[in-house]
């Protein structure tokens, strides 16, 4: 860190949204006044202790929180360096760290009044999250869903069609994450009264981005209170997959001003960044402007979005949350990328090695803590976030892993 | 309010009617017919055009503008390119309002003062950038206004209270009335709620107010017309377009089916005078 770096990392965002130059509010009229509406309201449930009351009881006793930290003895073992430790946040409630912002956005739209809810999906773990909160909750649900990812991920779709979610799968651009995200923004412009729109990352327009983290932000909290029970002192690095970004927020937020404590955020590269067919925004991108905020992009030369590619459809997403691409900027957390192949590997050595299914989102934050944690000393210490498990995606891995001769 | 709009507003008040805009997407289906459409549109007596410019992920549009993009984009359509279509038209229509339709990435990435120096050399009018309201005034609207380019504000049905002045603050060209709350080309609003919209924003500007969003036939746009300074019809030309586009009609075939949509648009304002 030079000189040139602010007291605090974690002052951001300013009064208007704004991570350095990412970030804002762009977004068209119709919009507007409902997103100054779910700021102030945020706002004041901030500050009330009945809200945060209210919240604690359900992460405590519906979704399990704390998550455990468990020290991953035989990864560590395999891997050869640092001490691994997991995040297991894909044992909360839905499988996924999806249901912390879930429950929080829930509870604020329950506040302002609101009774049905707009969700986007990519992999469909928020989709889910979305459904089941909006089933304890008696909220009507719609979740928008590119219709590639219908197909890709069956069993999240049939799991929200049971919690009484109602499916729409989106065939306009690509099909996926991003047009899910356009559809829904456009379904909230037509119903701005009724509905309150559940973004499922760390972005779009303010207030999200900052809402979003500081309801994950519960992982890292948890996380370092856990490490230093258990050994009396800070990790030496953060390890976490980003799509959107909302899971590495989560974790990496409580320790931004611990800057002993180095910070890897692991985008998706796809089938690898030099063949353009990735997910990698801040690797491979440039600041635009899409989805209500600034931030970086997968776009040609023209300003149009680019398609993602990620085996992963919970990474198959071309920006990133705007507080990424400002600590990408500034410096604070290092960016590094993970294919296809790689995540594949590490999905089977994991469940092989711990008896952990994991997601294929964090199996690329796997991937790199397989080359990062070698580099290291044996008493150093690593926490990974688990963000979520493996269930849905073994339709789509297991005949690769046959392929591979790896089952 | 730039000289071209001031008076097309001033020749349509002369005879008693709204004006006519025209929405198409810059290079739909290709740069040859775009430029034959637009023509064709002023041969029909519309009285201002508002050209789009396509992007990828178009926000508040429904699904006939978002094929008209994908269209433009397909056949190699740029902010480029539009620029280089709205230069060509302002060549041979010299009087006739341009307002360039868009969404601010593309206009990020080309850069702003690169772009409000292009487009002022194209002889645009004004600009609408649907993804830029008021709280980010500072990335085009105030630098397009210092290059005398109009920006026009959009009121949509939930700009209420103490937000319809904010909104109307920096207001120039005109004020445009997004009549429904949605998306373009999907629902029509009441003609009794556009006027009382349109009375409420006049009770605070002093600009002419045009309707856009959900018009589709003459009679829809003589009517709302009549009730404000305008109509703006796009999903429903984009439409014929895109019929068009898919019977593989020639340029000229495909213009003259425009234009002759738009003059039945434009004869049936010229007959609903206002009241």
């Amino acid at each position: 860190m030079n000189d040139t770096q602010p007291n605090s990392f974690k002052t951001m965002p300013d009064e208007n949204g704004r991570f350095g130059i990412h970030g804002g509010r762009f977004v068209a009229e119709t919009l507007m006044p409902l997103i100054l509406q779910v700021e102030a309201a945020y706002k004041e449930a901030s500050a009330d202790p009945a809200f945060s009351k209210e919240l604690t009881y359900f992460q405590k006793h519906y979704v399990g929180r704390p998550s455990p930290l468990y020290f991953a003895e035989r990864l560590t073992e395999h891997y050869g360096g640092a001490k691994l430790y997991l995040k297991r946040d894909e044992l909360n409630h839905t499988g996924a760290h999806k249901i912390n912002n879930v429950l929080g956005q829930a509870l604020l739209a329950k506040k302002m009044g609101k009774t049905k809810i707009i969700a986007e999906t990519g992999a469909g773990q928020h989709g889910v999250a979305t459904a089941t909160a909006c089933a304890l909750f008696n909220l009507e649900c719609e979740v928008f869903m590119g219709a590639e990812d219908v197909k890709r991920q069956k069993p999240n779709v049939d799991r929200m069609r049971l919690l009484g979610a109602t499916i729409h799968p989106v065939t306009s651009g690509t099909s996926t994450l991003k047009d899910a995200m356009n559809e829904a923004l456009r379904y909230w412009v037509a119903n701005p009264d009724t509905h309150f729109y559940i973004i499922g990352t760390a972005a779009g327009p303010h207030p999200y981005p900052e809402m979003v983290r500081n309801f994950q932000s519960i992982i890292g909290r948890e996380a370092k209170e856990q490490l230093f029970e258990a050994d009396g002192r800070l990790p030496d690095a953060l390890i976490a997959c980003i799509g959107g970004g909302s899971n590495a927020l989560g974790l990496f937020h409580p320790f931004l001003d611990d800057t002993d404590v180095s910070i890897y955020g692991v985008e998706a590269a796809g089938l690898g960044i030099d063949t353009g067919k990735h997910a990698a925004s801040l690797t491979g991108g440039t600041p635009g402007v899409l989805h209500g905020n600034r931030t970086y992009l997968l776009q040609n030369e023209d300003g149009q979005i680019d398609d993602a590619h990620s085996i992963s459809a919970g990474l198959d997403y071309p920006g990133i949350g705007p507080e990424h691409s400002w600590l990408h900027d500034i410096g604070r957390v290092k960016y590094v990328s993970a294919t296809d192949e790689e995540a594949l590997i590490q999905f089977q050595l994991c469940s092989r090695l711990e008896g952990i299914i994991p997601a294929l989102e964090p199996s690329h934050a796997l991937a790199f803590a397989a080359k990062q944690l070698p580099l290291m000393r044996k008493e150093q210490i690593v926490i990974l976030n688990m963000c979520g498990r493996g269930d849905k995606d073994l339709e789509a891995v297991l005949p690769k892993l046959d392929e591979r001769g790896l089952l | 309010m730039s000289k071209r709009l001031a008076a097309s507003f001033a020749k349509a008040n002369k005879e008693n009617r709204g004006i006519l805009g025209i929405f198409v997407s810059a290079g739909d289906p290709d740069t040859k017919t775009s430029i034959k459409i637009l023509d064709g549109l002023v041969e029909s007596g519309v009285d201002m055009i508002e050209l789009g410019m396509p992007f990828s992920d178009p926000m508040a549009d429904g699904p006939a503008i978002q094929a008209a993009s994908l269209r433009a984009i397909r056949s190699g359509m740029t902010l480029k390119g539009s620029l280089e279509i709205a230069a060509q038209f302002r060549e041979k229509h010299k009087d006739v309002p341009l307002i360039l339709m868009g969404y601010y990435n593309p206009i990020y990435r080309f850069g702003v003062e690169a772009f409000l120096s292009e487009a002022k050399a194209a002889g645009a009018d004004g600009l609408i950038i649907v993804d830029l309201p008021p709280e980010e005034d500072v990335e085009l609207c105030d630098p397009s206004l210092q290059a005398g380019i109009d920006f026009i504000r959009l009121i949509t049905p939930t700009t209420l209270g103490d937000r319809l002045p904010f909104v109307l603050e920096k207001a120039s060209g005109f004020i445009y009335y997004v009549s429904i709350a949605g998306i373009t080309g999907t629902k029509s609003a009441h003609l009794e709620t556009i006027a009382s919209a349109v009375g409420r924003i006049k009770h605070v500007s002093e600009l002419p107010v045009v309707t856009g969003f959900g018009i589709r036939t003459p009679e829809q746009a003589a009517t709302v017309a009549s009730v404000g300074d305008g109509a703006i019809v796009g999903s429903a030309v984009v439409e014929i377009i895109a019929d068009a586009s898919a019977n593989n009609l020639s340029s000229d075939e495909t213009a003259k089916k425009v234009a002759r949509f738009a003059k039945s648009l434009s004869v049936a304002i010229a007959k609903q005078t206002s009241n």
